[in-house]
């Protein structure tokens, strides 16, 4: 194993790194950024940008970091007088054609040509009296437009499209200074993985549409969550601007989804939004539903759960956390129990140059840690049964006109929590206001049993709580001593209690990129 | 011989014995004259032995980076089960050079058979030859020499019979010059954009199609023949300057000289000379300004440098310029330098691949300062920016191109630097209408 | 130094094939597509014969159109962005129509020293281009300027279409025009 390692010392600092690492990995394991642009981990390196040239003792020329590998015991120097010169000058040229946008850029705050110039970039142009090169804005598909004055022709989309998508829709058109990235004619940009293009360039030249002027970068608060969109679980960052929802990232993950998210995932956070949410507590009366606290909708809980005997059904979304799943469930242990998650399903999108990527026909996030506790995929089955079961729990599930009117016509007493109202179940004996997975805390686990963490982007809404706080605390009953768990973290510990699966884990274990579940064999054993 | 006029007497005459001998161009007017001898010499040989020969030879690249060949041969893998390619570059594109088109025009079984034993050398059983797509010309002969070729058995599957395959095939190009650069031109081989190629890995290991390939010069391969036939010993013999320099170089003398042509000199010749006697000198009442010696792309070498410079590579590196493709660009003083070294930056700023940035608007910025002060604008300021920019464009990109047009930039500059001023202070008209 | 010149850089237009609501009449079909096929054993992909198959459309059409750039792209199997970026990087692929026929003139240092601007001028007045790019009104002929051809001893050398003419000055251009109608 040590024959492997090489030695480097990069800014000062001595590290062992595999042979044939790349200098500009290597300086990452030393805590050090080589200034880049067209370098991406995800993409294969072509070293065009030439920001990323260092200086290596006993070499007379600077060397690009991204395509050099170290040597034993090479010396590497990143902030010498000639890598900051070459750096600068780097810069000076991509701004001579670059227009002053920032004003009006999207990329404005998350620039990384701002970022660099900034830092080390020359304080006055040098190019004050010649025209800019100018072109006009083009419409590349669906939801992405390219500014072609803001490109520096780092080639990151063009080598995603061609590497990662294997589907070359963009090129680089001409020569010289009056290259550009070109599209043919009738073959848009609609891939459904192309809004990666948008993350991956590194200036306001490639934009997307639907975040188009919408806010400003530092305007927003970005949270670290798992997409809802289906059972891949790619990693997120949802961003939002004053407790809205105004855009979804991907978050790396070499795992999962290494760099990337698809664009049905992308797009599908306007629905964490909504604002005709259930406000609070609604328990019946007569015919009525009234508006009701807290305390006294859980008691109504806890009493329905204790005077009914016979079989419960659960209806539940396939977006409810684990926690929420589990909890639920525990509270008809005992009982004969058809327990349903709703999957809807999709067209299957793979990316096709990794393996085990895709968006997936199931487009339910929890659909394996559903499964894990005990709930199936049969929805009808699960709606049929509601004619003869004795209590009904539906967790947030999307309910059609007619399951709508199953429940409605239902024998047994029908127990709602959800988001958005139900209106065609009148009969319901309580409607509890619920959290998105946007407004809790709270795991999903993916397709390969990884059980990941995501956070709580925006405030919940109303009096509405997370799923598994309201099941918490009727198992756990009345009274202040009572012992109901009171994070998302307690809950999931209570989780190992009944599924084995799950048992010793906890929130500590998922850290950034979560854990990977065995079935029948304890997660603490595995650890 | 000092083509289109007739051979001087000083010229060293080798790869040049044939030009314009429209008989020499068919395959039977080929063996009459001596050829596909070489050939036949080496199939009998060990490939490794036909390698050691040139390099024992002393034959440098001659396209421009003067490689000694020999030793790039030699990279290429032994027994690895890939197939390997020959590569004849015959994309001359470099301003002032004009050699490998006559090769092509009147000796084109002379870079057949340079080819053919360099590919059995390096174990390549497909040569592909990449002309330019300007070249219609040479294209044409080269296609009719090829298939001749093909039909006396010089090349196919039982080459000359000694049962070894190598397999020729033309490649036109369609316009750049950077597919002159070696790996440039495997990109555009490859049907996609000329654009070069960061080295790690190199040609040997991993070239066109990601296999084992060797790039050589038209000049560089049709002077193998003569080094098989007559022995590593007489090349390396013929020295005139340096003994690292060994050999004859056609050089491709133009500008404001009497009889512009390519004249084949040993390497090692006195400059003055070429330019003075063998070129015919200068035009009447006119004097030697300065020579661009090697393709426009090296350092401007004024007339003093030219006095007492041996044409060749160590030489010419000695009295700061390089001797790089040959082509001797001769400007005499009715020249606006200023004005050519704007042309030379468009040049390259036309050129331009666009991978790099220094390069991608480093060229276009240096020819739009040019014009500023060529149309009477300029700043003194302008002359330190130029050299800054081109000290930016140099050593830092992944081809060279960059570096090429810092050079006649930097050379003028530095060597003729009151033209420039004359136009900055306005003494000089401007030239150009304002951008 | 004499009457600068007014330059006009050809620009491909970008995304507009320019008028061309004519169904494209596929060209690789019978002896083309026999022409290219003969190709591809030549090379180890079929991507290696892009610019052979370009040429020939060039050839066949007198320009590269985006509908032919489409069918190229089909027969190699490319995408046609892929076979666009390559055509936009070759000076010598037309992307738009050009005259009957095509002009390329020398204008780099070793030629410019030796009159090159001078013969582009006469070549410009005597084919009524008037403009670099542009074609002349009779549809006759269009004219360029261009980096080094190859032939500096031979100043000014010229491509009229793939005819390789050296050694033309002012006074040769009216004869030379002559033979291209």
């Amino acid at each position: 194993m040590a024959d492997d390692l090489v030695t480097v010392t990069i800014e000062g600092i001595q590290i062992a790194v595999p042979k044939g690492t790349m200098i500009i990995e290597a300086a990452k394991q030393a805590g050090v950024l080589v200034p880049h642009y067209c370098y991406h981990p995800s993409l294969p390196a072509p070293a065009v940008c030439r920001m990323c040239l260092v200086e290596v003792e006993k070499q007379p020329k600077l060397a690009p970091a991204c395509v050099t590998a170290v040597a034993d015991g090479q010396v590497v120097h990143i902030g010498s007088e000639k890598a900051k010169a070459a750096r600068q000058s780097v810069l000076e040229f991509l701004l001579i054609n670059h227009p002053l946008d920032c004003p009006i850029c999207d990329q404005a705050g998350e620039c990384e040509l701002q970022d660099y110039v900034f830092q080390e970039g020359r304080s006055g142009t040098r190019y004050a009296e010649y025209a800019k090169r100018y072109s006009p804005v083009e419409d590349f598909g669906p939801d992405i437009l390219y500014v072609p004055n803001r490109c520096i022709l780092c080639t990151r989309c063009v080598r995603f499209m061609e590497s990662v998508a294997q589907d070359p829709i963009l090129n680089v058109s001409e020569r010289g200074d009056r290259a550009y990235i070109g599209i043919a004619e009738d073959q848009p940009l609609d891939h459904p993985w192309s809004g990666n293009v948008v993350d991956l360039c590194p200036v306001g030249s490639l934009l997307s549409k639907d975040f188009l002027h919408k806010a400003r970068a530092w305007d927003l608060d970005k949270t670290a969550s798992v997409c809802p969109g289906c059972t891949q679980g790619c990693n997120i960052t949802i961003d939002t601007r004053d407790d809205v929802v105004v855009r979804l990232r991907p978050r790396p993950n070499l795992e999962v989804n290494r760099h990337f998210i698809c664009d049905h995932g992308r797009m599908n956070y306007r629905w964490m939004n909504r604002g005709d949410r259930i406000e609070a507590p609604l328990v019946r009366d007569g015919a009525r539903h009234l508006a009701t606290d807290w305390d006294t909708a859980l008691d109504r809980f806890g009493e329905i759960l204790r005077g009914t005997r016979g079989s419960a059904v659960i209806l539940a979304s396939g977006r409810a956390s684990t926690e929420s799943l589990g909890l639920i469930r525990r509270l008809v242990e005992g009982r004969d129990v058809t327990a349903a998650v709703q999957v809807p399903l999709g067209d299957e999108a793979p990316l096709a140059s990794l393996p085990n990527l895709a968006l997936r026909r199931e487009r339910a996030p929890n659909l394996a840690g559903a499964e894990l506790l005990g709930y199936g995929r049969d929805w009808s089955g699960a709606v049929a049964a509601v004619g003869s079961a004795a209590v009904v729990i539906v967790l947030d599930a999307e309910l059609s006109p007619e399951e709508q009117a199953s429940l409605a016509s239902a024998p047994g007493i029908v127990v709602l929590l959800g988001t958005v109202p139900y209106d065609g179940i009148r009969n319901a004996a309580l409607l509890l206001p619920v959290t998105t997975m946007a407004e809790e805390n709270g795991t999903y686990v993916n397709r390969d049993l990884r059980v990941q963490r995501y956070n709580q982007a925006r405030s919940q809404p109303g009096m509405a709580r997370p799923a598994w706080w309201v099941a918490g605390e009727v198992l756990a009953g009345p009274g202040p001593d009572a012992d109901a768990p009171a994070t998302a973290a307690q809950a999931f510990a209570m989780l190992g209690e009944t599924w084995d699966t799950f048992g010793g884990l906890s929130y500590a274990d998922l850290g950034f990129t979560g854990h990977v579940l065995k079935p029948g064999t304890p997660a603490g054993a595995t650890r | 011989m000092g083509f289109p006029h007739p051979s001087h007497p000083r010229e060293t005459v080798v790869l040049s014995e044939h030009f314009g001998e429209a008989a020499a161009r068919s395959y039977q007017g080929w063996i009459e004259r001596g050829g596909y001898a070489g050939l036949r010499q080496a199939l009998a040989m060990a490939p490794d032995e036909v390698t050691n020969v040139v390099k024992e030879s002393g034959l440098r690249g001659r396209g421009g980076a003067g490689f000694p060949t020999g030793l790039k041969w030699s990279f290429m893998p032994k027994a690895d089960g890939k197939p390997h390619y020959l590569v004849c570059n015959a994309d001359e594109s470099e301003p002032g050079t004009f050699k490998d088109r006559e090769i092509m025009r009147w000796t084109p079984h002379a870079l057949i058979e340079g080819c053919a034993i360099a590919s059995y050398a390096i174990g390549a059983e497909t040569c592909y030859i990449y002309i330019r797509g300007e070249f219609t010309e040479p294209l044409r002969i080269m296609e009719t020499a090829v298939a001749e070729a093909y039909a006396s058995g010089a090349l196919g599957g039982n080459v000359l019979g000694s049962g070894r395959r190598i397999e020729m095939v033309l490649h036109r190009g369609a316009g750049a010059y950077i597919c002159g650069e070696e790996t440039g031109l495997m990109s555009s081989l490859e049907g996609k954009r000329g654009n070069p190629r960061s080295k790690p890995p190199f040609p040997a290991q991993a070239g066109v199609f990601g296999m084992p390939t060797t790039v050589n010069n038209v000049e560089t391969l049709a002077a193998v023949p003569h080094i098989i036939v007559r022995g590593a010993g007489w090349y390396k013999g013929l020295v005139m300057g340096s003994p690292k320099s060994p050999g004859t170089k056609l050089i491709s003398v133009c500008g404001h000289v009497q009889k512009p042509g390519n004249y084949e000199i040993t390497l090692g010749f006195p400059m003055k000379d070429l330019v003075f006697e063998l070129a015919g000198g200068m035009r009447p009442g006119r004097s030697l300004k300065a020579v661009i010696p090697g393709g426009s792309s090296v350092p401007i070498m004024s007339a003093a440098e030219v006095e007492d410079c041996p044409t060749d590579y160590e030489n010419i590196q000695a009295n700061g310029s390089m001797l790089g493709s040959g082509g001797m660009i001769v400007m005499d003083d009715s020249t606006d330098l200023v004005y050519q070294i704007w042309r030379l930056a468009k040049f390259y700023a036309h050129e331009s691949c666009a991978q790099c940035t220094q390069c991608r608007e480093g060229t276009a910025w240096t020819t739009k300062v040019l014009e500023r002060i060529l149309a009477g604008k300029g700043k003194t300021e302008d002359l330190d920016l130029l050299l800054d920019l081109s000290e930016n464009m140099t050593g830092k990109t992944i081809c060279v191109l960059s570096d090429s047009c810092a050079a006649p930039v930097v050379s003028g500059i530095q060597k003729f630097r009151s033209e420039f001023e004359a136009y900055i202070s306005k003494a000089q008209k401007p030239a150009l209408v304002a951008v | 130094m004499s009457e600068p010149l007014t330059r006009l850089e050809p620009r491909s237009p970008r995304g507009h094939s320019g008028g061309h609501a004519m169904p494209h009449e596929p060209v690789f079909v019978g002896a083309l597509r026999e022409e290219l096929e003969k190709l591809f054993p030549k090379y180890p992909t079929k991507q290696a014969c892009l610019l052979p198959a370009l040429w020939i459309v060039q050839r066949e059409r007198g320009w590269i159109s985006e509908a032919a750039m489409a069918e190229v792209a089909q027969v190699l199997g490319l995408t046609p962005a892929v076979v666009k970026g390559v055509v936009t990087f070759y000076t010598m692929y037309h992307t738009h129509p050009v005259g009957r026929h095509f002009i390329q003139v020398c204008t780099t240092s070793p030629c410019g020293l030796c009159g090159a601007e001078d013969t582009l001028r006469a070549l410009l007045e005597a084919t009524g281009c008037g403009e670099l790019g542009a074609t002349s009104p009779d549809g006759r002929f269009t004219v360029i300027e261009v980096e080094c051809l190859g032939a500096c001893g031979f100043p000014t050398p010229i491509l009229v279409d793939d005819d390789f003419i050296e050694s033309v000055t002012p006074d040769r251009v009216g004869a030379i025009l002559e033979g291209y109608l």
